[in-house]
Formats: structure tokens, sequence, C-alpha cells
């Protein structure tokens, strides 16, 4: 059906895209950056490999097992961390991803050092990760239209008149955190389970930093958004391989034009839909363009 | 009638600064009483000891019996106080419909696996969430305003919505910080009118601090002075307006 260079880019991008979920919940939603995702990733692929390749679990409850591992994780640094104002908090987080990536480095007996992990069976095809992709959108969505959700964005919007109508602004944040942790770490279980073979060296500071700009672009307060941007970032390199050495140049500068011309992303604060698109495509088509 | 509120002996200092110093005040359950005084006298200062932005040095904090001195924000909020600010704070960028679903949220009966699987008692409670949202909405007369950005609304209708997002976590106690501020005389008394309205149909008790005297002789029946963070009276708007010290604190000290 695919072949197997299509095979991986679906992978590449479902993958990221259940990451970039997350981030968008936290930094999206709730107004809270953190540069340590990468390293709850690292945690969900090293937890989900060692589950599956030396506990023999199967392949759903060892992934699963690496996001809860990812989710418990952030529990515990997030109690400690989360009432910090929001540029302390993300250097907490910075903090923390490296820690993750230089630990697996040195625990050797567990996760093979910097040679990495390998001989993890190959679990995650196109087919699972797109359904994996499908399960983490809806689930996102749902969380982000009910009241918890709701919780998050009155949060970013104005903490204290959160807290007058009875949001419990602390826990709120620390189950944003709790769930862009479980996202990252799913995505990490999945994409070990692609790779075959992991190091720590592949969620470090720049993955994470990926993670954020993917959101930033694609655009804050928008989940259809998180998808647009993962398209964008994750394909856009696909086709353009002979300066696929530049990319992270491309995406400074493509953060900095978005921030400074359209600083709510390609989509922020709304999400698509067929109506409005309907509505939209119509209105093109009766040519009055005094749309504001 | 019982006490809904009481503070006894009330002190917060910010520094060497005496905010509010030894502050008593007690608010029998459906009073509408005002709190006026000076611009630094410790008005809002109160309001933010009360909802547990704050928490108040010394003395005792009372509401419907219970001691809530070292309440947090959203634990009074829970409780029944509701409040407004004196610089509006809006949910700016969600719809105004959210705003106020977002305070009827308090009520919602649904848990997160609920949410998360989209089960009937999630969908049951949005949507009677929602219908409670617009029923507010109506009440303050921006129901045809809901999918508007709350930002974008212009500056009367803000106060409205802010008013109707506090009423929506159902509160017993009101606190309005500044409900007419940039008002002009025809609103304010459509104000006035607005919270006898509300009194009588949540049977809410409502504190209430304001600087449109005309607003607060109209609604309040009995009214407290602070100055320098103390009380410099306290009594019915009549005993209020021959006080001296009052009009000397309003007016200047010499004129006393």
């Amino acid at each position: 059906m695919l072949n197997a260079f299509q095979e991986g880019v679906v992978v590449v991008v479902c993958v990221n895209l259940i990451a970039v979920l997350g981030m968008s919940v936290l930094t999206g939603f709730t107004r809270l950056f953190s540069f340590g995702n990468a390293g709850f990733m690292s945690i969900g692929a090293y937890t989900a490999a060692i589950c599956s390749v030396q506990l023999r679990l199967p392949f759903p409850l060892a992934v699963l097992c690496g996001a809860a591992m990812a989710g418990f994780i952030a529990f515990l640094l997030g109690s400690l961390t989360i009432r910090l104002r929001g540029d302390y908090f993300l250097i907490s987080c910075l903090g923390f991803g490296e820690c993750v990536r230089v630990l697996f480095n040195y625990t050797k007996g567990l996760t093979g050092g910097a040679n990495g992990y390998s001989g993890i069976p190959y679990r995650t095809t196109a087919a699972v990760a797109f359904f994996c992709a499908v399960l983490a959108f809806v689930i996102a969505w749902n969380f982000i239209h009910s009241k918890y959700g709701q919780s998050l964005s009155a949060i970013r919007e104005n903490e204290v008149a959160a807290a007058a109508n009875g949001i419990d602004v602390v826990r709120c944040k620390k189950m944003s955190f709790v769930f862009s942790a479980i996202y990252a770490g799913w995505a990490g279980g999945l994409y070990a389970h692609y790779l075959r073979h992991i190091t720590p060296a592949l969620f470090n500071l720049g993955k994470s930093s990926e993670l954020i700009i993917t959101t930033v672009l694609g655009g804050l307060g928008s989940l259809t958004g998180s998808v647009l941007g993962t398209l964008v970032v994750q394909l856009l390199p696909e086709f353009f391989r002979g300066l696929a050495e530049y990319r992270m140049l491309f995406y400074g500068i493509a953060v900095v034009l978005v921030i400074l011309v359209r600083p709510a992303g390609l989509y922020g604060y709304r999400e698509f839909s067929i109506t409005g698109a309907v509505r939209f495509v119509r209105r093109l088509g009766k040519g009055d363009g005094q749309d504001g | 009638m019982a006490d809904l509120l009481t503070l006894s002996n009330v002190s917060k200092a910010f520094g060497g600064v005496h905010a509010i110093d030894d502050f008593s005040l007690s608010l029998p359950e459906g009073a509408i009483q005002g709190l006026i005084g000076p611009n630094g006298a410790g008005k809002t200062t109160i309001f933010n000891t009360i909802t547990g932005i704050y928490r108040a040095d010394a003395g005792e904090i009372r509401f419907a019996g219970e001691d809530i001195t070292a309440v947090q924000p959203h634990q009074a909020a829970q409780k029944g106080i509701a409040r407004t600010f004196q610089n509006i704070r809006l949910f700016g960028n969600l719809s105004v419909l959210e705003n106020v679903v977002i305070a009827c949220n308090m009520h919602a009966g649904y848990h997160l696996a609920d949410a998360l699987l989209r089960l009937p008692a999630y969908r049951r409670a949005k949507a009677e969430a929602e219908e409670k949202a617009r029923g507010f909405l109506e009440i303050v007369g921006l129901q045809d305003k809901a999918g508007e950005r709350a930002a974008s609304l212009p500056y009367g209708h803000q106060r409205k919505l802010e008013i109707a997002r506090a009423m929506a976590t159902g509160p017993r106690l009101l606190l309005l910080d500044e409900p007419a501020a940039g008002m002009n005389a025809e609103e304010s008394r459509e104000l006035v009118d607005f919270i006898f309205r509300l009194r009588e149909q949540f049977a809410v008790t409502v504190l209430l601090i304001e600087h449109h005297m005309d607003v607060v002789t109209n609604l309040c029946e009995r009214c407290t002075v602070l100055n320098f963070g103390r009380t410099l009276a306290s009594g019915s708007m009549e005993e209020i307006r021959k006080n001296p010290e009052v009009v000397a604190a309003y007016l200047g000290g010499d004129e006393a």
C-alpha cells in the first residue's frame, strides 16, 4: 500500500502530532511554556522500550506504561514547580529535559547509555500511528471543550478572575502539565517502536524547541491549528530534502515572522470547521472581499 | 436576621503601610451595604482579604458561620462569595457565552473520564451549563452578544458581563467593586434597579464599593466609611451624611 518512505513520513507526522497536541494543551490553552517535553518523550520512549524488550509486555501495554511513567514524573515535577511564575517554570522544565538526557546517558546498564537502546520490536506501523493520532486528537478535543479545558483557557486569560470563579488554578495547571507529559510519553513510546533503536540525543533541547515552535506556528489556543503546524513543520523538509540541514534555521525565521505578522499563529484561537470553510468559500465566490 | 459575613478586627499591612487596620464589619443576610472612602482607604484590600487573594495578618472573617480567614480564592467562590473587579477582569479572548459558562462550570457535575469519553453525563451537564449561562446573559441583556469576543464589548457591557459571570457561580454574597465606574447618571440609575432585581430574584446579599454617591444613597440601607484603613463611620445613610468626620474626610480636614 505505502512504500517504506511514505510509511515513515506518516509515522513521523503522527508521532509528532501527538506530542504537539500535548504541547498545545499546555502552551496554547494554559499559556505555560515547557522546554522539557522532549524529556517526557524520552521517558516514554525508554519506559516503553524496556517494558517491551525486558519485561516482554505486549506493545499497547508497553506504550501505555511509557505514557503513564511520563505522566507520573510530570506529576512529581509539577508538584514542585507549577507554582513558579511563567519564565521560572520554563527554565525549570528546560533543566529537567537536559537532566533526563544526561541521566539516560549515564545509566548504561538500563538504557545502554549514549550508544542507545536497541532490539526494540517494530510495531508502530503507519496504521497504528494514524489510529493513535486520531484517538489523541479526539481525546484532546473532548478535554479542551470540557469544563477542565475551559478552566485552562480561563487561567490563560486571567488567573485572578479564574480563581474568583471557583477554578483551582494550581490544580488545573498541574493537570494540564501532566496531560502534556502523557501525550509526550505516548508519542515517545510509539516512536521507539518505529525506530527500533533510540538514543538519549534524539530527545534533546532541539526536539523540545521543535515542539514549541510547531505549536506557536500552528496557532495558540487551537487544536486544528496544531495539526496544521505539525503538517507544515514535518512535511516541508520532506519536500525540500536538499535543504534539510537548514531546517532549524527556517523554523527560526518562520517563528520570528509569525510572531511579527500573525502573533496568534497560523490558526490561533479558533478551530477549523467544515461549515466555516464552506461559508468562507461562498464569500470568496461572491467576490465581496469585505471580510474584516 | 443572622449575619452572613462578619469581619472582626481584621488587619492587613504591606511593608509598613497598614492597608486595613483593625477593621470590623457585620453584614446581615439580604442586606445591600455600601463601602465608601477616599482613594487608597483600603476598600479593595478588604474585598481581596474576604475572597482570599490576601491573607489577613490578624483578625477573623466568618461567612455563614464558618471561619474563612485562610481560604484560597477558588474556595471562597465555591463557598458562595462572588465578586467583580475594579479594573474589569474578563476572559478577553473567549466568547461572551464562554465567560459565563466557565462560572456555571463550578456546579457542573461530571468527571474527567466522562469528559474524555464524551459520556452522556458530560453532554447533559455541558448543555445545562450553556442553557444556564444564556439565562444569565438574558438577565443582563447581553443574550444577543453571546458569540462575540468578550474584549470587543463596549465598557458598559463588559461590566454587565462581569456581574452576569459572578451571579452564574450561584453566590450568597456578591462583592461589587465600583460597578458604576464610568457610567453616566442614566446608566447608574439602571444599575441601581438592576441590583435590586438581583437581590429579589436570587436572594443575594450585596456589599459594594462605590464612588457615585447617588448610587450608594439609592441602593444601600447601611454604609461603612473607611479612611486610612480604619472605620471612620458606620450606620444608616442618614447618619453617615450628617457625620462631621465623614464630611471632613471627603471635603478636606479644615471644613469640619
